[in-house]
C-alpha cells in the first residue's frame, strides 16, 4: 500500500507552561486510507506522546473525536486523508475553552442537555408493569432522524450564534428536545418548549443553516429548530387563550 | 421561564417572508417596468387608484405592506447584531418603532384613497 | 495540576469572513435592507395616491424613471431573486416537514411546489397591472 506524505499543523496549549496556544507542525507518513484520526495516532505513538486528544469508538458513533479540520468541526474518524490536501491544520473544536491540546470544555452544552427534559414526560399515571407504549413505525419515523445525535458538538462549533452569544442553548440540545416533543409517547411539549423557547432559547437561531451542513449523522439540527420555532410561536398564541396556562 | 415575546414577532417574521418571497419579486419588476418607461396599464391613475379605494385593496395592500415591514425589522434587528452592534434593545426599539410608524402611514394613506 | 481553559476570542464585527458558508448567509440577510426599502417605496406611492390627483400619481412615477433607478431596480430585482426568493424556497422544507404514512414527502417536491405557487402568483400579478 503506498504512502502519503502529510503535515500536520496541530495546536498546542499547554495551561501550565503556555500563555497562549501555539502551533506543531508534524511530518506523518500515511497510508491512504487512514482517517485523520489515524494520523494523530501516529503522531502520539511515534512522534510525540504529549499530545492530548480525546478519541474512542474510530466508527462515529460515540462523539469524542470532533476537532477542526482545515477549519471545518470534523469528527476526525470520518476525515479521510484521501479528500484532505497535503498540509492539514488541526485545531480543538471553534467556539469551546480549551482545556490542553486539542482537548475543549464542553461543560456548556453538557449543563444544557441536563436541564432541557431531554426524556419522556409523561402527565398521567403510568401504566401497570406488563404494559407498554405502542408506537406505529410512521410514527417512529417522524422523530427518527433526531434520535442520531451523538453529542459530538460539531454544530455548537459551526453556529456563527453560539460563537457569538454561548447563552445560547444551541443545535443540539434543540435537536434533540424535538425529538422527544415529536414523540408519541411524550407528553412534556409545553414544559420543554418554555424551557427552549425561551429569550436564549430557539429565537437566538438565525437559520445559518451550518449546524447541519458539519453534523457528521444528518440529523439537520437547522430543521428542528425551524420546527421548534413555528410550535414556539403557536404554543405562546395557546398559552394566552382561556384554558391555556398564562 | 417562559415562552419569549420574540417568538410573536417571529411569526411576523416568517409570515412576512413568506409574503415578500413571492411577491416582490413581482413588485420590484413592476418598479423596473415604470423605469423604463413601460409603465403597465394597471399603474396608471384610474386603475390603481380605483384598486387602492376598493375595500379588498385597501385590506391586500396593508397585509402585505404591514407584514414585510415586520419582516424586514425582525431581520434588520438580527443583521446589526451579527454586524456587531450589540446593543440589542435599543436597535429592536429602533427598528420595530420604524416598523409601526410604517404602518401606521400605511394605514393612514389607505383611509385617505 | 491547575486548569487554565484559554477561551478564543471571536471578531464580532468580521466573524462571517471566516468562510464561504458564513459569507453568503450575510449576503441573505442583507436582502432585509431591500425589503424595508420596497417596503417605504410601496408606502410613497400610497401617499401620491392619497393625495388624490393623478399630477401626483404621474409625479411619483416620474421619479422613478431615471437611469440610477432604473440600475437600483434592476440589481434589487437579481439580488433579491437569487438571495432571498430562491434561498427562502430552499429553506423552507425544513420548516415544514411532511410524512405521508412512513416516508416523508421529499424536500425536492416542497421547494418545487413553492417555484410553481410562485410562478402563479406573479403572473396574476402582472395580469391584474395589466402588464398582459
Amino acid at each position: 500500500m503506498s504512502k502519503r506524505q502529510l503535515e500536520l499543523e496541530v495546536m498546542r496549549y499547554d495551561p501550565e507552561q503556555d500563555e497562549v496556544p501555539r502551533f506543531q507542525t508534524y511530518s506523518v507518513p500515511c497510508e491512504n486510507d487512514w482517517a485523520i484520526l489515524d494520523a494523530l495516532n501516529y503522531v502520539k505513538e511515534n512522534i510525540d506522546t504529549t499530545l492530548s486528544y480525546r478519541w474512542s469508538c474510530h466508527m462515529m458513533v460515540c462523539g469524542s473525536c470532533g476537532m477542526m479540520v482545515n477549519g471545518e468541526p470534523s469528527l476526525t474518524c470520518k476525515t479521510f486523508i484521501r479528500d484532505l490536501p497535503d498540509k492539514v491544520r488541526i485545531e480543538p473544536l471553534a467556539h469551546f475553552p480549551i482545556e490542553r491540546d486539542l482537548v475543549v470544555v464542553l461543560d456548556d452544552p453538557v449543563e444544557k442537555l441536563y436541564r432541557s427534559k431531554l426524556y419522556i414526560i409523561r402527565k398521567d399515571d403510568p401504566p401497570p408493569p406488563d404494559t407498554e407504549y405502542k408506537q406505529s413505525r410512521a410514527a417512529l419515523h417522524k422523530f427518527k432522524q433526531y434520535t442520531m445525535c451523538i453529542n459530538c458538538m460539531c454544530c455548537y462549533a459551526a453556529c456563527p450564534q453560539y460563537g457569538l452569544d454561548p447563552e445560547f442553548i444551541g443545535p443540539a440540545v434543540l435537536a434533540l428536545a424535538h425529538r422527544y416533543n415529536l414523540d408519541s409517547r411524550d407528553q412534556g411539549k409545553s414544559d420543554r418548549l418554555d424551557i427552549l423557547a425561551d429569550h436564549e432559547g430557539v429565537w437566538n437561531c438565525s437559520f445559518v443553516g451550518a449546524c447541519s451542513e458539519v453534523c457528521p449523522k444528518s440529523v439537520d439540527p437547522a430543521a428542528a429548530i425551524q420546527q421548534m420555532k413555528v410550535e414556539g410561536a403557536l404554543e405562546w398564541w395557546k398559552q394566552k387563550l382561556p384554558g391555556g396556562k398564562s | 421561564m417562559a415562552i419569549a415575546k420574540k417568538s410573536v414577532v417571529w411569526g411576523l417574521f416568517a409570515a412576512g417572508g413568506t409574503v415578500s418571497a413571492f411577491l416582490f419579486p413581482a413588485l420590484i419588476a413592476l418598479f423596473l417596468m415604470v423605469s423604463e418607461g413601460r409603465t403597465p396599464s394597471g399603474l396608471q391613475f384610474m386603475q390603481i387608484h380605483a384598486f387602492a379605494a376598493s375595500w379588498l385593496g385597501k385590506v391586500c395592500l396593508f397585509v402585505v405592506i404591514f407584514l414585510t415591514l415586520w419582516h424586514a425589522a425582525h431581520r434588520l434587528r438580527v443583521v446589526f447584531h451579527d454586524f456587531g452592534v450589540r446593543q440589542d434593545k435599543a436597535i429592536a426599539n429602533a427598528v420595530y418603532l420604524v416598523a409601526a410608524i410604517g404602518t401606521v402611514l400605511t394605514a393612514f394613506y389607505l383611509y385617505r384613497i | 495540576m491547575s486548569r487554565r481553559p484559554y477561551v478564543r476570542p471571536v471578531s464580532k464585527t468580521t466573524w462571517y469572513m471566516r468562510n464561504g458558508r458564513y459569507r453568503r448567509y450575510m449576503l441573505r440577510e442583507v436582502t432585509s435592507i431591500l425589503v424595508a426599502v420596497y417596503c417605504f417605496l410601496a408606502i410613497a406611492a400610497l401617499a401620491a395616491l392619497a393625495d388624490g390627483s393623478p399630477e401626483r400619481w404621474n409625479a411619483f412615477l416620474a421619479s422613478q424613471q431615471n437611469g440610477a433607478m432604473l440600475v437600483f431596480h434592476a440589481v434589487a430585482l437579481l439580488y433579491f431573486l437569487v438571495y432571498m426568493t430562491f434561498d427562502w424556497f430552499k429553506l423552507a422544507p425544513k420548516a415544514m416537514p411532511l410524512q405521508l404514512g412512513e416516508h416523508p414527502v421529499s424536500p425536492g417536491v416542497i421547494v418545487a411546489a413553492h417555484y410553481v405557487a410562485w410562478i402563479i402568483v406573479t403572473l396574476v400579478v402582472f395580469w391584474l397591472a395589466g402588464v398582459f
